[in-house]
């Protein structure tokens, strides 16, 4: 079925068909409409959920953990403040091994106060052990979202799942989404994993841990990331064979082969890009794209691999990075270095706070960067 | 002092008939009322739509995050006591995400006057219950009807040892004006509930016209902390004005000795240059 859905509705149709136990959420631009779309699911029957009505974004994941500390299937979202308000239950939820799937509408932090799309609250994250994936379109809101239950509930990983994309380019932006018909042919079946506690077998959570004990839990969660890529291409599969749809990579390439210089994004961006590798093809300039799904854990050998041979990458970073790199120009630098590539990176923080990012910034940037030092450089448009 | 005084001469985004116009100007009267200058007050808000107060009031303002209303206000209180310090904050910022905060600035007393504008429902979200909408009610993330009750915010604050308690209504601003002025008179934590419509996701302005009363209309002694705990368990009709005042030792009052003056009042004195200038010599 194709209906005509903002990025927000998207993601709200993929938690309909995810059919989660307990959600829970508190109100922040341009968030909102996601939870008052599940609201109306619930009054309509379409979705047999609990909604707990917090205080805030904190309490929000608080909620979430205890209804999936015994196996309820959980969703939240937020942006910007509302998810470093909630920053430290959000590092608990994966610490538990609690396989909570979050939405997050990036949206740049204060101050000043802008609610337009930056990447800088997605960033902070980074380290949490929260599987991250960022939906550059409406139609990727809902697949990721699914895909993120997926790898989120698997029982090689159980660690949460967040599903990111740009405010109003995307939440507020109409686009035609096919739904998948049959989600179960998807999803793990509920219940599929051992919560840590259960009520017929009394056990507790979150107590003190002696420094070898606390290093246990840590290395087993590294090695529990180290399975997401290979889960991640599993549901990817299977969301291919219903669908044809393929993210199993975890990101995507456009005109890379015989490209001198590849362009790398995340989000809304891309669709801009990818014009701009048209537009400088059609005058023969070797260019290509890859944008990036899989966040973390970042696909290093894979976008080394792509990368390999071609003499520049020019990171598009909807950031402003202070006192060091961008944190994915930062990940694309280890994943050359890696692999021993010498390929000239440059970074822009482009699109900060919202600002429109065109197919003629892109072709100027390929320009500048031709001029310039590899480094790390702000865009200010044309 | 003008009115126009505190005026920045911003035309305000808020809906027609909203009920920040008449807190906005009750406010800005008060101000003028009682002959301050714009540069001894301080307005400090939160999030929410009352929060685009502190660009139509020309005096010191701080545009906070959600909920930290009153810490912020009470630590500018404490850098410069001589400050006039009113918070503003609405149901959502002051009773959902910022509520903890409530209780420790009443049983602290600093003297600082929190107004919160209460439509009983996030307005700047577009429509979503908060803790002060009523049961029942359908809101967009309660198309069900709200099945949580209410939070009494003057019991609260009554409970929590506010030293003033008052509550007034966006309509009524003549007598609004007076509850400001006060509670930015009253040596303490002046606590201003004041009930407005959200004219475009929850209107109550006609059934709130029909409830509210003066206090003073029907007498009651402000000083009985018995009656003010049974008016504000009023439903039926909602009576507006002083609950309860009582006279209390300030927070700021316990850190004279330790900050005087204040940080925000000393000067450094002027540097010592003769052993510089013997050097030239």
């Amino acid at each position: 079925m194709k209906l005509l859905l903002t990025g927000n509705y998207a993601a709200a149709y993929a938690v309909r068909d995810a059919q989660p136990d307990v959600i829970s959420a508190y109100p922040i631009t341009p968030q909102t409409p996601i939870i008052e779309k599940l609201a109306e699911f619930i009054d309509s029957g379409e979705l047999k959920a609990k909604f707990v009505r917090v205080e805030s974004e904190h309490s929000a994941m608080a909620a979430l953990i205890g209804a999936a500390s015994v196996g309820a299937r959980t969703y939240t979202a937020t942006s910007s403040q509302g998810l470093l308000y909630m920053y430290e239950v959000v590092w608990w939820a994966a610490g538990a091994r609690l396989p909570i799937v979050m939405g997050l509408v990036t949206r740049a932090l204060g101050p000043p106060w802008n609610i337009w799309s930056d990447h800088a609250d997605f960033f902070t994250v980074r380290s949490s052990g929260w599987t991250m994936l960022f939906a550059s379109s409406a139609q990727e809101v809902y697949d990721l979202t699914l895909i993120a239950y997926c790898v989120a509930e698997h029982r090689d990983v159980l660690l949460p799942a967040l599903v990111a994309w740009d405010a109003f380019e995307v939440s507020h932006t109409y686009e035609p989404v096919e739904l998948v018909e049959d989600a179960t042919r998807l999803l793990p079946p509920k219940g599929a994993w051992a919560p840590p506690l259960a009520a017929e077998d009394p056990a507790s959570l979150g107590n003190l841990a002696y420094p070898e004990e606390y290093a246990e839990t840590r290395r087993l969660m590294v090695e529990a990331v180290r399975r997401v890529p290979l889960v991640f291409a599993e549901a990817a599969g299977r969301l291919r064979e219903l669908t044809g749809r393929d993210y199993s990579r975890g990101y995507e390439c456009y005109r890379c082969e015989d490209a001198e210089t590849v362009f790398i994004a995340m989000g809304s961006v891309y669709g801009e890009v990818r014009s701009a590798v048209d537009a400088l093809r059609a005058r023969g300039v070797p260019v290509g794209a890859l944008k990036v799904w899989l966040y973390r854990p970042f696909p290093y050998e894979g976008v080394a691999r792509v990368l390999d041979g071609k003499k520049m990458a020019i990171v598009l970073s909807r950031t402003t990075s202070l006192g060091a790199m961008g944190p994915l120009a930062t990940d694309v630098a280890t994943a050359l270095a890696l692999k021993g590539c010498s390929v000239k990176l440059v970074e822009f923080s482009a699109g900060v706070g919202g600002v429109d990012v065109t197919e003629d910034d892109v072709v100027a940037m390929y320009k500048a960067a031709l001029e310039r030092e590899g480094g790390t450089y702000f865009w200010r448009g044309r | 002092m003008e009115e126009r005084a505190f005026d920045t001469g911003r035309r305000p985004v808020w809906c027609p008939g909203c009920g920040n116009y008449g807190i906005l100007i009750a406010v800005r009267r008060a101000l003028a009322e009682l002959g301050l200058r714009p540069e001894e007050v301080v307005v400090v808000t939160g999030i929410g739509c009352h929060g685009r107060i502190s660009d139509y009031l020309k005096v010191n303002a701080f545009h906070t995050i959600h909920g930290r209303v009153l810490p912020l206000a009470t630590g500018i209180k404490l850098a410069n006591p001589r400050l006039t310090v009113i918070g503003h904050a609405g149901d959502g910022d002051a009773y959902a995400i910022g509520l903890g905060h409530l209780p420790h600035a009443a049983r602290r007393n600093v003297d600082i006057t929190y107004i919160v504008h209460d439509n009983m429902v996030f307005g700047l979200t577009t429509g979503q219950v908060t803790p002060t909408t009523p049961l029942g009610v359908r809101t967009k993330s309660t198309p069900f009807g709200n099945p949580e009750r209410p939070l009494n915010p003057l019991l609260l604050a009554l409970a929590s040892g506010a030293t003033f308690v008052a509550r007034g209504f966006s309509g009524d601003v003549e007598h609004l004006k007076e509850l400001v002025k006060q509670g930015i008179r009253h040596k303490g934590f002046a606590f201003i509930e004041v009930l407005q419509p959200c004219v475009t996701f929850f209107n109550t302005y006609k059934e709130l016209k029909e409830k509210v009363y003066r206090l003073e209309d029907e007498g009651h002694d402000p000083t009985d902390f018995e009656a003010a705990l049974r008016l504000a368990q009023r439903e039926d009709r909602l009576p507006i004005g002083v609950f309860y005042k009582v006279e209390r030792p300030t927070f700021e009052e316990a850190f004279a000795h330790a900050m005087n003056p204040p940080p925000a009042l000393r000067r450094l004195a002027p540097p010592d240059l003769s052993r510089l200038l013997e050097s030239f010599r």
